[in-house]
């Protein structure tokens, strides 16, 4: 576990750990210097946030945990392996009974307010299955290497999010004509504990506000949204950076211009708008903010390094997406790309949901073997072998999942 | 009565046994928080430099080197150590990622530390060359029935 605890406790005495603590420690004399007793510790995040222990924490400060390809086998994400990635720190004290949502901005015709509850009780609900990836998702495999969590592949995830349309409840609002974009406003609280700092702003245009399956969502998987990913109130845009989907949620500003709120601008999710050379200088001007992610898949059965018998069949599986479209074909390699071959597929349960696939490889002889997976979407893009397009923070890694197996 | 004081002394006797595996279990427990327990809490910044002997990680998560102490204590205050350990940068790319955390994210003027920094993090996390695809690495075997 990469998780290391902060060590604060250097020069306290034993009198003022009792203050802390709450009790007197008895034996208080025979602990070891400085060991720090486990009431003072920083939080286990497995148990905090209800996380597999098989998560890997890659950022204790702000929280960043991702999954593995065989930890998000689940057709369902469960929350133990859904990863979590923040810009600040969770907010604390959150009164579900009394949180609002305000909706402002040049291009809102009123300013206006709703109780969570009215949100429940005055708009239909509806239930999706929406991926969700992190913008830098597969940021650790570009070089030269790109600065910020050193994502591998499990910053992904498709969860059941029921909410209310956003659609519905801007009509509710009335927007005028001019309206471009809509930027969220979280409770989260910048790194800094700078009050007038926000940790993370972003937004999407007005035609991806106004899809049907663009949530104010308070429940993931049937139940209310955990901590980590928003309660109680949380902005759901699948198949586009998760950084879209804001998290404890407080306000959307109705925008006639495109959203300037924190990380909208410089290299933060955004990419050369046209391709660079790995490592070259890119103007801000020159870059573009990501919108649909691109084509991608994992082999989440079997787990990576499965050594099998002569003869053995292996049936692998996982999950394929391509952020606002279909995928329209998904294929596996066992000689490194040479020939491919087609695996099942299954049609989206909606629009945004991960699809399932499925293939049965019979293995030629002995040896190593590197299981390839090749999605391909509904506009006859596939994923690339090599590393996709360098970029100066490392986005959009769709390159093709790979497993290790050994014939012996 | 003599009945009555044999099962007193066989309370008594139950007791003594109790205390005796309760006074093991305590000194066994402190023996093995001694040896097994957070290794990573027993050395101090400024401790004498035998006790990290064993492995150039401090115990911040940092690795062990000239300038450590000045990158924790200007480093760490507002993100965990993970979020710099996990990067591999240039001296120009720790440059620039300082002056974004100065000009976006109310990091302070570092004056004379920002050398004794940026050398610090140029030399133990510095970039490597890895292609356009590394090879597939850290693969635990396992049978698969």
């Amino acid at each position: 576990m990469n998780f290391k605890r902060r060590n604060f406790l250097k020069k306290a005495t034993l009198g003022s750990l009792a203050t802390v603590i709450g009790a007197d420690i008895v034996y208080g004399e025979l602990m070891p210097k400085n060991y720090k007793p486990l009431a003072l510790q920083d939080p286990d995040p497995f148990k905090l946030f209800h996380k597999d222990a098989d998560m890997t924490v890659l950022n204790s400060k702000p929280w960043n945990i991702e999954a593995k390809a065989h930890l998000l086998d689940d057709k369902v994400t469960p929350n133990k392996f859904m990863f979590i990635r923040n810009n600040g720190l969770i907010p604390e004290n959150i009164d579900a009974e009394s949180w609002t949502l305000t909706f402002d901005g040049e291009s809102v015709k009123n300013t206006k307010t709703y109780t969570l509850a009215e949100l429940k009780s005055k708009f239909k609900q509806y239930s999706y299955q929406l991926t969700l990836e992190c913008g830098g998702n597969g940021r650790s495999e570009f070089n030269p290497p790109a600065k910020g969590n050193q994502w591998t592949i499990g910053a992904v995830s498709c969860a059941t999010w029921t909410g209310v349309r956003l659609k519905d409840v801007l009509a509710d609002v009335g927007i005028k004509d001019d309206a471009k974009y809509i930027g969220y406003h979280a409770a989260d609280v910048h790194l800094s504990r700078d009050p007038e700092k926000e940790p993370i702003s972003r937004g999407a245009p007005i035609a991806k506000a106004m899809q049907e399956e663009t949530l104010l969502a308070f429940e993931m998987n049937g139940e209310a949204i955990p901590l980590a990913h928003g309660f109680p109130l949380r902005l759901i845009a699948g198949g586009w950076p998760a950084s879209v989907s804001g998290k404890w949620l407080k306000r959307i500003s109705i925008r006639n211009i495109i959203h300037d709120g924190a990380k909208m601008g410089g290299s933060s999710y955004r990419v050369p708008c046209k391709p660079v050379a790995p490592g070259e200088k890119v103007k801000d001007e020159d870059m573009c903010i990501i919108e649909s992610m691109p084509v991608k898949s994992l082999i989440t059965y079997p787990k990576t390094g499965a050594i099998l018998s002569e003869g053995q069949k292996l049936n692998i599986r996982g999950h394929a997406w391509a952020g606002e479209l279909e995928v329209s074909k998904m294929e596996y390699s066992i000689d490194f790309g040479s020939t491919w071959h087609l695996c099942t597929l299954e049609k989206p349960v909606n629009r945004l949901a991960w699809q399932h696939f499925a293939a049965a490889i019979e293995f030629p002889q002995k040896g190593y073997y590197e299981v390839w997976a090749r999605a391909t979407d509904s506009q006859g893009k596939s994923q690339p072998m090599l590393l996709p397009g360098w970029n100066p923070k490392g986005y959009l890694n769709n390159a093709s999942h790979r497993i290790a197996i050994k014939i012996a | 009565m003599s009945d009555k004081n044999t099962t007193e002394k066989r309370i008594r006797k139950s007791y003594r046994f109790l205390i005796v595996i309760c006074a093991i279990a305590l000194i066994a427990g402190i023996i093995a928080l001694y040896f097994g327990g957070p290794t990573e809490e027993t050395s101090e910044i400024g401790d004498d430099p035998s006790e990290n002997l064993e492995s150039d990680i401090n115990h911040s998560g940092f690795i062990e080197d000239e300038g450590v102490q000045t990158v924790i204590n200007n480093c760490t205050t507002c993100h965990a150590a993970e979020l710099v350990t996990q990067n591999k940068m240039t001296k120009e790319g720790w440059l620039a990622t300082i002056r974004w955390m100065q000009e976006s994210q109310n990091l302070w003027d570092l004056g004379d530390n920002e050398a004794i920094i940026l050398n610090y993090l140029a030399k133990n996390y510095a970039p490597e060359d890895t292609g356009r695809r590394p090879a597939l690495k850290d693969i635990e075997w396992y049978a698969l029935k």
